[in-house]
């Protein structure tokens, strides 16, 4: 059996993950055991409750709050909604949340044959829902065969955020035409720390358009016209991170976005965001996302804004390792594994390229069936423009050489201006005629066996396997709590939504977390 | 010589380059009204080098040419560094043989604004440029308290630590918002404080115009490129006694 460009030690590898399943495995116990506000409103969304109050609070978090307030949230928000609608409360679940809302519903814990009819119609309409989602992941391989997929590996990424899902949308198809296969519409600054999903069409935003359910179906159905313009079917992305990941998987799901950043500790490390209740949530928001047929995108560049690039190389690996277990573990497969790494040592550093190179590599061969997402300097940008060009060339060069699967286009302007018209130009500009011109070179590029690059991949492999021993020993709660991960302490008793958190009771009953873990 | 004018290859030739775009499908017209622009801005003669077309109704320009403005750098108004640069550890010993206890700094990232990278490159003991960030300052006490801290959690945490100094960082700049948010925070501690008791406010951001400390009502604008010795010398230079400063 060949044994890569690298040659990394098949034991070696092996260790690595094994490990990273031993600090996982009681994460996943942990999450198993307990629920959240967001995992219970992602049910009642995925059961089909939608809209919100006149005051723009979404019928899901009005429903739930009334229902925790009167029954609690640890045995789950299934049997006393659907005991209430078997009651007769209501006739639907619209018509019980706004009367929830309006205090003329008083919910409880069924028990006995109730609990076993509340049971049986919440999964009744859940798995309605979820064949609505079954439904939208056989549509997007009926458009994929009909207009044809990306023409060419790496996928090329562009970002587009106004702010304004109108003004997102010709800019998107814009981004397209000029070559974009996927398109990310980057969230308003803040709306990962909103314990509730706004609603509607949204105009306004914070370097960034808020992910609600309308704005994906819009930006969806502009992309649809896109593809069967171009003749290829081009890609939506969006965010399931912060306080509501289960919901907006759920809504990415409906509304066929096909892949979602999703990292298992960016929420605890760059937004602060309890260490509890983001393992509950990534785990549900990936079950989903593995049903929907969505490629998830880890967030592992965002360690090398903080921390020091060639310093923390194996703390990226240990996290992609992480990543993956939880990933796997949640019903994701390896087409579907988006993990991230960066572009971002210090350009002054001798041999940098080198040193990409070789991390870039290692990242290749240790996940070689997964699309890895390759994220361009931002750093060490500076503001020179020319320079930052050359930067992304580089970026694209090292990209083609090492095989990655999705590229996310640099732009010489980042930390300057939102990319303008014409910057978006320059970069694919650059992108194309660095992947024209290296053609398939990643078929010709293997790195000597003692040389520079192989002995730097082996050398971030094995810290990273000691990492994984440390994380093993003290627990990947602690290790967190420790500033293991770019640079930051987050204790597992603090951070946003902890009080969103419950251990579950004996009688917690969800049938869309039963159902999601029978598809795997 | 405080006149000047730009350089390209021979001192006085006054060269500049332009990139821009405009919304005109690419043709002759569209060039000839690249020029216009050009011409309009001060350059000439005004040199199209460059023009492609990017979709159907906008092209992009490159455009060398000579300008005929002079530039008197007499009149040129900034902000000098008005203290002196210490080192971390003469930072340490002012502040040690002055205050007798640390100094209390707080930062943090206001309002929805979520990058940190700012306050970090300051704070975090990682620090920027080569410079260590405040937290290695051994008497320096640090509360970072990182993104999208509401001015009124910042201001109780100001009061809770004791600050001596607060530290803002704003990159968010979308509709000014970096200017509405540190006004509502200067108010919010001149309200919270009585005058002689307030922390230092510090604001910083690649956006901010140095000279509008007194508009913003803070006591100093630091921009793009600052660096973690900057920013304790000037703490330095204002909450110690200026004779061990000095």
């Amino acid at each position: 059996m060949s044994r890569g460009k690298l040659d990394l030690d098949p034991v070696t590898v092996r260790k690595a993950r094994a490990l990273a399943r031993k600090a996982g495995r009681p994460i996943v116990e942990m999450a198993q055991q307990h629920t959240t506000v967001s995992v219970e409103r992602a049910t009642l969304r995925m059961a089909g409750l939608e809209g919100a109050d006149g005051d723009g609070i979404p019928w899901a978090n009005r429903l739930l709050d009334v229902v925790r307030a009167d029954v609690g949230l640890e045995h789950g928000v299934a049997l006393p909604v659907w005991d209430a609608l078997v009651r007769g409360e209501a006739e639907d679940l619209p018509t019980l949340a706004q009367k929830a809302g309006a205090g003329s519903v008083t919910f409880r814990v069924p028990e006995g044959r109730d609990a076993i009819r509340a049971e049986k119609a919440a999964r009744r309409q859940v798995a309605a829902g979820l064949r609505r989602i079954d439904r939208r992941r056989t549509e997007r391989d009926r458009l994929i065969r009909r207009h044809g997929d990306a023409p060419r590996k790496p996928w090329i990424y562009l970002i587009v955020a106004t702010g304004d899902i109108m003004e997102d949308v010709p800019q998107a198809q814009q981004a397209a035409r000029e070559g974009a296969d996927v398109i990310a519409v980057i969230r308003s600054t803040g709306q990962s720390l909103l314990d509730y999903v706004p609603e509607g069409a949204t105009r306004e935003g914070f370097a960034g358009t808020y992910a609600t359910q309308e704005n994906f179906r819009i930006m969806r159905a502009a992309l649809d016209e896109s593809s069967k313009e171009l003749g290829r079917y081009v890609r939506l992305t969006n965010y399931a991170s912060g306080l509501c990941m289960p919901e907006i998987a759920v809504l990415a799901g409906l509304e066929r976005l096909d892949m979602m950043l999703n990292d298992s500790m960016y929420g605890i490390l760059f937004r602060d965001i309890n260490p509890v209740r983001t393992f509950v949530d990534q785990r549900f928001s990936r079950q989903v996302h593995a049903r929907a047929g969505i490629i998830i995108n880890t967030g592992e560049d965002n360690y090398l804004t903080t921390a020091d690039a060639v310093e923390a190389a194996h703390t990226v690996t240990t996290s992609q390792l992480l990543n993956e277990y939880f990933a796997k573990e949640a019903g994701l497969e390896d087409w579907q594994l988006g993990l991230g790494h960066a572009f971002e040592i210090d350009p002054d550093v001798p041999d940098s390229l080198r040193l990409e190179l070789a991390h870039a590599l290692l990242a290749r061969e240790l996940f070689p069936d997964a699309p890895l997402k390759w994220m361009p300097p931002t750093r060490h940008m500076t503001g020179d423009v020319f320079r930052g060009n050359l930067l992304d060339g580089f970026f694209n060069l090292v990209g083609a050489l090492t095989g990655q699967g999705i590229l996310l286009v640099g732009m010489m302007t980042e930390a300057v201006v939102t990319p303008w018209l014409s910057d978006r130009d320059i970069a694919l500009q650059n992108v194309r005629y660095v992947l024209n011109a290296s053609g398939a070179l990643h078929e010709d590029f293997r790195p000597a066996p003692d040389g520079f690059v192989a002995q730097r991949a082996k050398q971030v492999l094995g810290e990273s396997v000691d990492l994984l021993e440390r994380i093993v020993d003290d627990g990947l709660l602690d290790a967190i709590a420790d500033g293991t991960f770019g640079l930051m302490k987050r204790p597992a008793d603090a951070g946003r939504g902890l009080d969103g958190v419950a251990r579950k009771s004996e009688l917690y009953v969800n049938p869309a977390v039963d159902l999601l873990e029978e598809q795997s | 010589m405080s006149i000047v004018r730009p350089y390209g290859d021979t001192t006085g030739d006054g060269m500049v380059q332009l990139s821009f775009t405009l919304p005109v499908a690419h043709s002759k017209v569209a060039e000839g009204a690249a020029v216009q622009l050009a011409n309009k801005m001060g350059m000439d003669p005004a040199l199209v080098v460059h023009s492609k077309p990017m979709g159907p109704d906008f092209t992009f320009f490159v455009v060398y040419g000579r300008v005929n403005h002079l530039v008197d750098t007499s009149l040129v108004e900034v902000v000098e560094r008005d203290y002196p640069l210490l080192t971390p550890k003469e930072v340490n010993g002012a502040v040690k043989s002055s205050l007798r206890r640390r100094l209390v700094v707080v930062g943090a990232c206001i309002g929805t604004d979520a990058h940190t990278v700012g306050i970090d490159a300051i704070m975090n003991i990682k620090g920027f440029a080569g410079e260590k960030g405040l937290e290695y300052y051994r008497e320096l006490k640090v509360v970072n308290l990182g993104a999208q801290v509401s001015v009124p959690q910042l201001v109780e945490r100001a009061r809770e630590e004791k600050a001596d100094a607060v530290l803002v960082s704003q990159v968010v700049t979308q509709r000014d918002a970096h200017l509405l948010n540190t006004r509502e925070m200067s108010a919010a501690f001149r309200e919270a404080y009585p005058a002689d008791r307030r922390p230092l406010l510090v604001v910083g951001g690649p956006r901010f115009d140095e000279t509008m400390a007194d508009e913003l009502g803070v006591d100093r604008v630091f921009t793009r490129g600052t660096t973690p010795g900057e920013v304790a010398s000037f703490l330095v230079h204002r909450l110690v006694a200026p004779e061990v400063a000095a």
